[in-house]
C-alpha cells in the first residue's frame, strides 16, 4: 500500500486528491492536510463582497465529502518536509499542525510515498507597509469578502448624502490576480447603479499592470471587425464605459488609513485618497521548511526565494530576450526528489509572462504570473495522474504533461450580477503562455483566443458556480465535468 | 449613450478609448442574441477546454 499526501485542499489540491483517490480505490492512502474545515469556491467571494451572495453559498465543509471519498483529512497546516526521513527512520515525512478537529496547535509527522504540494499562496499583505492594517479590505478569503461588503455597505450608505472615494485594484508592484479586481471594480459600479448612488461615487482603479488589459498574461489579442485587436482596447472601453478612470504601471509602496502612497514606472510617486479600498496583496509560498535527515536546512533546494516549490521549468534562462515557451514545467515534478510535486499556484513559474518593467528607480512594476482555476485545476489532475500511474505501474511510469504555454484558459469575469441586467466579459486564450515561436508576433492562436461582454458570460458565469461546487462536492457523474 | 457623453471628456485619460454605442449595449442584455451568444461561446470554452485538456 502506497500513502500520497496531498498539502492543500483548494481548487488545485482537491481535484489531485479526489481524482487520485478515485483512480487508486482502497489499496492505497490518499491523505489530505489543509487548514481550513471548508472548501471555499474563490470566484464567488467577488459576489460575496458586494453582499450578492452570503459566505454559505460559497463554501461547504470537506469533512463529509472526503469522508465519502475514502480519504483521510487532516484539518491542520503542513510546516515542513523532510524528503529523506530524521533521526528515527529514512522514511521521508511532513510535520503539521492541527487547526481543528479538536487537535488544535498539535504536530504530529505524516509519512509519505508521494507528496504534492497544491498549498496555494500566501496573501502577503506584510510585503506593502499599512496593507494589513485594516485600512484596506480584501475578497481573497470569503471572510474577507464578507468584511469587505460590509464596509462597502457603510460607503454606500454615506453616498446616499455625501461624496465617497473608492480605490480598487493591486497592492504592491509585483501583485497577480489583477483579474480578481477587475471583477470586483465593475461590481461595485453596478451595485452603486442599483443602489442609486453612482452619481456620489468616485470609483478609481489602480494597478502594476503596463497597459490596462495586462492581466499578468502580458495581455492578449482578439479577433474583431478584420482586426487582431489588443485586450488594452477592450479595457479601457470599460473603464470609461462605467467612468471609471485608471491608474496603471504603479507600484502601492505604502497604506495609511484613507490614503495610498504610490511610484509609477516614470519614477514619478503619488498618493490616492480613499474611503473604501479593495487592494489586492502580492503572492507568495505560504513558507514551507524543507530538512534534511540531520537538521539541516534545505529549504533553498525544493523551493524557489519567493517560497514557491521548484519543479521542472528551465529557471536559467536569463533575460527577457531569452525566454521561451519550453521553459515552463510540463510534469511537476520536483528536480531533486522524484516523489515531489507542486501544482496550481503553489509551483514556482519559471518567468514573468508580462513583459518585465521596472520604475527609473529600479523599483520592479509587473504583474506576476497567476495560474488561474482551470490551469490550476488541469495541473492537479496530471500530477495526480502521474503520481497513481508511478504507484501501479512503478518508477518507470510516464508521467503525464500539462504545460501552461500549451493549455488554454477559459475566464469569465464578473461585470456585475442579476439573471437579465448582469453582464460578464467572457474570455479564453490560447496557449496561457505566449508561445512567439509558434505563434510569431501575437504568441497565441487568434482561432482559440476570444472576449466578449454580456449576459451570456453572465450566465456561464453563474453556472461554472454550480457546476464547479456540485463538482467538488463529488456528486454522481463529477468525474466528467471538466477542470 | 448617455454615460459616456458624461465620462468622457475632451483629450482626457479616456478619449482615445474605444466606446461602444448604445446598440452594442443593447445588445449586450438583448436576451434573444445573448442566448444565441450563449451557446456560441459555450461551444468555444469547450473547444478550448478540449484542447488544454491534452
Ligand atoms: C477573489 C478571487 C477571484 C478569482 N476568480 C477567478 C476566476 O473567476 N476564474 C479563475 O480561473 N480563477 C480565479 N481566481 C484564481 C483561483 O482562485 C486560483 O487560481 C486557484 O484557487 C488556485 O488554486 P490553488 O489550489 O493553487 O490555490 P487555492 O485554491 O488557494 O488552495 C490552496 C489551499 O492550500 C491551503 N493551505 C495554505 N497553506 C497551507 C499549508 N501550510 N498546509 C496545507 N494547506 C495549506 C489553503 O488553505 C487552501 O485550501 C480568483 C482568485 C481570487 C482571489
Amino acid at each position: 500500500m502506497a500513502r500520497l499526501v496531498v498539502m492543500g485542499g483548494g481548487v488545485s489540491g482537491h481535484t489531485a486528491a479526489t481524482f487520485a483517490k478515485d483512480w487508486l480505490g482502497d489499496e492505497h492512502e490518499v491523505v489530505v492536510v489543509t487548514p481550513n474545515s471548508q472548501w471555499n469556491w474563490i470566484p464567488s467571494n467577488i459576489w460575496v463582497g458586494v453582499g450578492q451572495m452570503t459566505k454559505e453559498e460559497v463554501v461547504f465543509p470537506l469533512a463529509p465529502v472526503y469522508e465519502k471519498a475514502g480519504i483521510d483529512f487532516r484539518q491542520a497546516k503542513a510546516v515542513s518536509i523532510h524528503p529523506n526521513g530524521g533521526e528515527k527512520s529514512d522514511k521521508e515525512y511532513i510535520t503539521i499542525e492541527y487547526t481543528g478537529q479538536g487537535k488544535e496547535g498539535q504536530t504530529e509527522e505524516i509519512t509519505y510515498d508521494y507528496l504534492i504540494n497544491a498549498t496555494g499562496p500566501k496573501l502577503n499583505f506584510g510585503a506593502t507597509p499599512g496593507l494589513d492594517e485594516g485600512h484596506t479590505v480584501s475578497v481573497c478569503t470569503a471572510d474577507h469578502a464578507v468584511h469587505a461588503n460590509l464596509e462597502l455597505k457603510k460607503v454606500f450608505e454615506k453616498a446616499k448624502t455625501e461624496k465617497q472615494k473608492i480605490l480598487v485594484g493591486t497592492g504592491h508592484g509585483m501583485c497577480t490576480c489583477q483579474g480578481a479586481a477587475f471583477e470586483y471594480i465593475f461590481n461595485i459600479e453596478h451595485e452603486a447603479n442599483k443602489a442609486g448612488v453612482r452619481d456620489n461615487l468616485e470609483i478609481k482603479w489602480i494597478s502594476n499592470e503596463s497597459f490596462l488589459g495586462d492581466f499578468g498574461i502580458g495581455g492578449l489579442h482578439m479577433k474583431r471587425g478584420g482586426y487582431a485587436a489588443s485586450s488594452r482596447l477592450f479595457a479601457e472601453s470599460l473603464y470609461s464605459e462605467r467612468g471609471i478612470p485608471w491608474i496603471i504601471g504603479a507600484h502601492v509602496s505604502k497604506v495609511e488609513a484613507g490614503k495610498a502612497h504610490y511610484e509609477l514606472l516614470d519614477g514619478s510617486t503619488g498618493e490616492e485618497e480613499f474611503d473604501f479600498a479593495m487592494l489586492i496583496p502580492p503572492f507568495a509560498g505560504v513558507g514551507l521548511k524543507a530538512y534534511d535527515k540531520d537538521g539541516s536546512d534545505i529549504t533553498d533546494t525544493i523551493f524557489a526565494p519567493n517560497g514557491f516549490m521548484k519543479v521542472d521549468a528551465k529557471y536559467d534562462a536569463g533575460a527577457y530576450e531569452n525566454w521561451k515557451a519550453s521553459d515552463w514545467p510540463r510534469t511537476y515534478q520536483n528536480p531533486t526528489y522524484s516523489n515531489m510535486f507542486a501544482c496550481g499556484i503553489a509551483f514556482a513559474p519559471p518567468h514573468l509572462i508580462s513583459k518585465p518593467m521596472s520604475s527609473v528607480n529600479g523599483t520592479p512594476i509587473n504583474p506576476t504570473p497567476p495560474r488561474t482555476g482551470m490551469p490550476s485545476g488541469i495541473i492537479g489532475k496530471n500530477v495526480a495522474h502521474s503520481v497513481c500511474d508511478l504507484i501501479k505501474k512503478g518508477p518507470d511510469a510516464h508521467l503525464h504533461e500539462a504545460s501552461m504555454a500549451e493549455m488554454g484558459a477559459a475566464c469569465v469575469a464578473s461585470a456585475g450580477k442579476g439573471l437579465t441586467d448582469g453582464t460578464a466579459a467572457a474570455l479564453t486564450v490560447y496557449p496561457v503562455v505566449p508561445d512567439f515561436e509558434k505563434y510569431p508576433g501575437l504568441g497565441r492562436d487568434l482561432d482559440y483566443t476570444f472576449g466578449e461582454i454580456g449576459l451570456a458570460g453572465h450566465w456561464i458565469k453563474h453556472i461554472l458556480h454550480h457546476l464547479f461546487i456540485y463538482k467538488a462536492k463529488l456528486k454522481p457523474g463529477w468525474t466528467l465535468i471538466p477542470e | 449613450m448617455q454615460r459616456i457623453e458624461e465620462t468622457v471628456k475632451p483629450y482626457d485619460q479616456n478619449f482615445t478609448t474605444m466606446v461602444p454605442t448604445g446598440f452594442v449595449k443593447f445588445m449586450r442584455t438583448c436576451l434573444i442574441w445573448q442566448f444565441l451568444r450563449f451557446i456560441a461561446i459555450n461551444i468555444k470554452m469547450i473547444i478550448v477546454v478540449r484542447k488544454s485538456h491534452g
